[in-house]
């Protein structure tokens, strides 16, 4: 059953303040295992060998938490487009093959160990303007405001970024763009959203430069690595936003 | 200990009025009041997040705690097919009271009518709250909003944001939990474990949770605790449930004095792709919005089951009279969108005859051929296009299914490497969500006083078998419509109560008593693994506390749990240590409370002789085949407590059903 054979070149860092290295390892596999499910075979062996199993997040492993991550052979969440790293399976690769596994890599998102890191950065981006301020009980009939389906389907793709971080790992600057402006596009495409549009847009934007995130240089590796193919369209949007708010806004 | 008061504290008068009579006569916290209190939320799934979000708008302060590095990464974020609510904007006959009525039915007359009611009354204020807060709702051509059907209902009031509704409404609660963090109202422990609850003078006055990246161990001190912390469906190792959910916190709870109500209730989902292996971590639901289009089958012969098990035929090999469509066939009147516990137990049935399609023999076909047929000639029909030939059909019709359950039929590749456009989609029941949980008076206040539960934490509004898409709706009724109000119940009579200090006696001792039990689970040093006796944990309980369940299997399930305890507490090995980011021992302590809450789910189905919801004894069948519950002598809440010296006790909450009539479910 487990008839792949496999080495692995695994990060491992025991703290952000730690130097890292690359370990290799050789796992046995089958080909209908998920990745993570095959780190979890590793994992298994190095625990009965009594040593250190490879700390990697995930969550809900069918690609919607956005919890984990890892850099599979050079690219955010491995080689197959619009898939994160718990939906990648091992039928993607072959028997024989090395696979080099490192953490994101970004001075927004430091690592804290092995394959984790913190990005705790996202959230102070939301926190700092991603949001309508309704709150409870302020609200008018769910059909009070109708929303052509178009526009709404558009504010839906951009709402469909699950806040995992590839965008900023993909990117040779480390940018934050996409993310940001998947927000931003989100709420800014709906007209519950227009009230705080300009300051959102300023808000947000300066909390990402805050966090240490790079400049946008339109490479679109962004675009090409996000799990959940949210389009630099949306970047182009924020950029046009920010520059529309910096003349009407007061701030 | 010995007397336990279970007073639901229903409030009086008729059904519909109770709620808003209630709301109008509660005892209030005035704002100037309200600054100097504060608030603990566990969890930061729907109910957590908008309880913690609308604590903070209405002036409390409130101190947030997840597991997670985010609270963004909650198991709520995974749920997939809708939300109901009782909008009637389909104009097809809905109201308050069929929302009420679908979900007592559904749960098998086993909850609350004045909570439930509740339930159905605050599921429309939901959906507006969650439409301004930005949520995107699928919407009509004219902008309006879009409905669907799930199972057990006959009208259309399922809200949905394509297969991703639980992500969309997710995150309109931590956006407005980022807004109230923004003020300063909320503040947010991220990557923070709540491994127990303090009590002073019997009521909870904070927790002792630690901080997983530096291994601290913290005392968080407030006026009261909330836990909105999930389900516990992982007990099963194989479940839905995302890898980090756990019992833990509500375990804890019970460990002080809480009670465990209907542990046992346990829904098995209809829809999820299939076991393929012993190395599988976790199993993967296909919406229950499916069985609107897909329809279910196995093939009538067993030579043909047996033939695509083997591989030499197809499901589209089989031809039309040689399948079986055994739900249309069993329940000609709500066909594939019968409730959960009935369809899954159907799979069962048709698997355990020998006519399961999967090579473990434990699958069945959910075949979407007639719709796409279906959706295809519409489609040809409004372009224009009255003879469509067979190709332009499907072509069409895979588009429309492509539109509705595009993310879905991608997951469903993804995972299991088939076209689900082209083949029919292979599936089968697994463990989804639990409808036991803490007990909870109307307040959703538990029996110890200040500690509250909301959402799939507690047992309330569900019985013994929940309505697709109403997990969602519960969640969010809790957090944003009823725990703000019932809260001040509590709180009203603390406004003089000073800020609680984390250094009295009870916290010391309960902070020592966690550092004991982890350096207990740490020494032990065995040479198993925590994930290999969890895995053994979950096939005792899938085995003897499953889909059906037996007298027999059940003392026997117990038994074993037991002995797996002491095995676990002699041969566990955590590696690692206890002062750093350490995910093993994370795991350890958790699976740890679920050998003990998986013994207690043995008892109380061992203790309810009746087949009710997803509880499906052997031993209580009708004729052909369906649940028999026993009206007479179960008509109660099970809520157990674990007693000081480790017995499991029974305490009865009698159910009073004074607005509808207890009948024999049918679907038929």
């Amino acid at each position: 059953m487990n008839d792949m054979k496999l080495q692995l070149k695994i990060w491992r860092q025991r703290s952000a303040e730690e130097k890292g290295h690359f370990e290799t390892y050789s796992v046995q596999a089958s080909e209908h295992m998920s990745f993570l499910e095959m780190l979890d075979v590793l994992n298994e062996q190095l625990i009965g060998k009594k040593e250190e199993p490879v700390v990697f997040e995930h969550d809900c492993r069918e690609g919607i938490c956005g919890a984990c991550s890892m850099v599979i052979n050079g690219q955010p969440h491995g080689p197959n487009g619009g898939t994160t790293t718990c939906q990648l399976h091992m039928r993607s690769f072959k028997s024989g093959d090395t696979i080099t596994i490192e953490p994101f890599r970004a001075v927004g998102f430091p690592v804290i160990k092995d394959l984790a890191v913190d990005r705790s950065a996202f959230d102070r981006i939301i926190q700092s303007g991603g949001y309508i301020s309704v709150n409870t009980g302020q609200a008018p009939d769910g059909n009070s405001i109708p929303i052509e389906k178009g526009e709404a389907s558009k504010a839906f793709d951009a709402a469909a970024c699950i806040g995992c971080g590839a965008c900023v790992a993909a990117c040779p600057n480390g940018s934050a763009m996409l993310f940001t402006s998947a927000k931003v596009s989100h709420l800014g495409l709906l007209p519950q959203g227009q009230v705080e549009h300009e300051a959102r847009v300023q808000n947000m934007v300066a909390q990402m430069d805050k966090e240490g995130f790079g400049m946008c240089s339109n490479t679109g590796a962004c675009e090409a690595e996000c799990p959940k193919d949210i389009s630099i369209e949306n970047i182009a949007r924020l950029n046009r936003n920010y520059m529309a708010s910096m003349f009407s806004s007061d701030k | 200990m010995s007397s336990i008061n279970l007073d639901s504290k229903t409030p009086q008068g008729e059904l519909a009025e109770k709620w808003t009579q209630y709301k109008g006569s509660m005892n209030l916290v005035a704002p100037n009041n309200k600054r100097r209190i504060d608030v603990i939320v566990v969890g930061t799934g729907l109910a957590g997040a908008s309880a913690a979000a609308t604590l903070g708008e209405l002036g409390y302060n409130v101190k947030v705690f997840t597991f997670h590095d985010s609270p963004r990464r909650a198991h709520s974020i995974a749920a997939q097919g809708g939300i109901n609510a009782a909008k009637n904007y389909q104009n097809d006959g809905d109201s308050v009271w069929r929302l009420f009525y679908d979900t007592i039915k559904g749960g098998d007359y086993r909850s609350r009518e004045a909570n439930v009611h509740r339930l159905a009354e605050a599921s429309r204020d939901i959906i507006d709250q969650c439409v301004a807060q930005g949520v995107p709702f699928a919407r009509e051509y004219g902008g309006l909003l879009a409905n669907r059907s799930f199972g057990g209902v006959q009208v259309s009031r399922t809200f949905y944001a394509r297969g991703q509704t639980g992500q969309q409404l997710l995150i309109g609660a931590y956006q407005a939990l980022a807004r109230q963090a923004n003020t300063g109202k909320c503040t947010i422990y991220n990557r923070h474990e709540m491994l127990d609850v303090v009590k002073i003078d019997g009521k909870a006055r904070g927790i002792i949770a630690r901080n997983l990246l530096t291994g601290e161990i913290e005392r968080h001190s407030a006026h009261c605790v909330v836990l909105a912390t999930g389900g516990y469906g992982n007990v099963f190792y194989l479940s839905t449930n995302a890898m980090g959910s756990n019992v833990s916190a509500g375990w804890r709870a019970v460990r002080k004095g809480a009670l465990m109500a209907n542990p046992c209730f346990t829904q098995i989902h209809p829809t999820c792709i299939p076991v393929s292996g012993d190395y599988q971590s976790k199993l993967t639901l296909m919406s229950e919005s499916l069985r609107n289009d897909g329809r279910v089958w196995v093939p009538k012969s067993k030579e043909d089951a047996e033939a695509i098990r083997k591989g030499t035929k197809k499901g589209n090999d089989i031809a039309e009279e040689d399948r079986d469509y055994y739900l249309e066939r069993r329940y000609p009147a709500f066909g594939n969108l019968v409730p959960r516990d009935v369809a899954s137990r159907a799979a069962k049935v048709a698997c355990d005859e020998g006519n399961g399609v999967a090579p473990t023999g434990l699958a069945v076909f959910l075949d979407f051929a007639s719709a796409i047929e279906r959706y295809g000639k519409a489609e040809a029909f409004s372009q224009g296009n009255a003879n469509p030939s067979a190709g332009q059909i499907r072509t069409l019709g895979e588009k429309v299914v492509e539109q509705k359950y595009g993310n879905l039929f991608e997951m469903y590749e993804k995972i299991t490497g088939e076209n689900p456009y082209k083949n029919p989609m292979k599936i089968y029941p697994a463990v989804h969500y639990t409808m036991g949980g803490l007990w909870v008076d109307y307040n959703l206040e538990t029996n110890v006083p200040g500690l509250f539960a909301l959402g799939e934490a507690n047992f309330s509004d569900h019985g013994a078998n929940r309505l697709g898409a109403s997990a969602l709706m519960q969640g969010l009724a809790d957090g944003y419509f009823v725990i703000p109000y019932t809260i001040g119940q509590f709180l009203s009579k603390e406004i003089r109560t000073p800020q609680i200090a984390n250094d009295s006696p009870e916290f010391m001792k309960a902070e020592q008593e966690v550092k004991e039990r982890l350096d207990k689970v740490m020494n032990i040093k065995g040479n198993q693994s925590v994930e290999s006796f969890h895995r053994r944990l979950g096939k005792i309980m899938w085995e003897y506390c499953g889909m059906s369940r037996n007298a027999e299997g059940l003392k026997k399930g117990q038994k074993m749990i037991q002995e797996l305890r002491k095995e676990f507490y002699s041969d566990v090995f955590v590696p690692g240590n206890k002062d750093e980011f350490n995910p093993e021992l994370e795991k350890a302590l958790r699976v740890a409370d679920f050998l003990e809450l998986g013994e207690v789910m043995m008892v109380d189905a061992l203790d309810r002789n009746e087949s009710c919801g997803g509880h499906f004894r052997e031993e209580y069948v009708t004729e052909d085949g369906e649940a028999k519950r026993n009206d007479a002598d179960y008509t109660y809440v099970s809520a157990w407590e674990w007693t000081d010296n480790d017995e499991i006790k029974l305490h009865k909450e009698e159910l009073k059903f004074e607005n509808v009539e207890l009948k024999t479910r049918s679907y038929k």
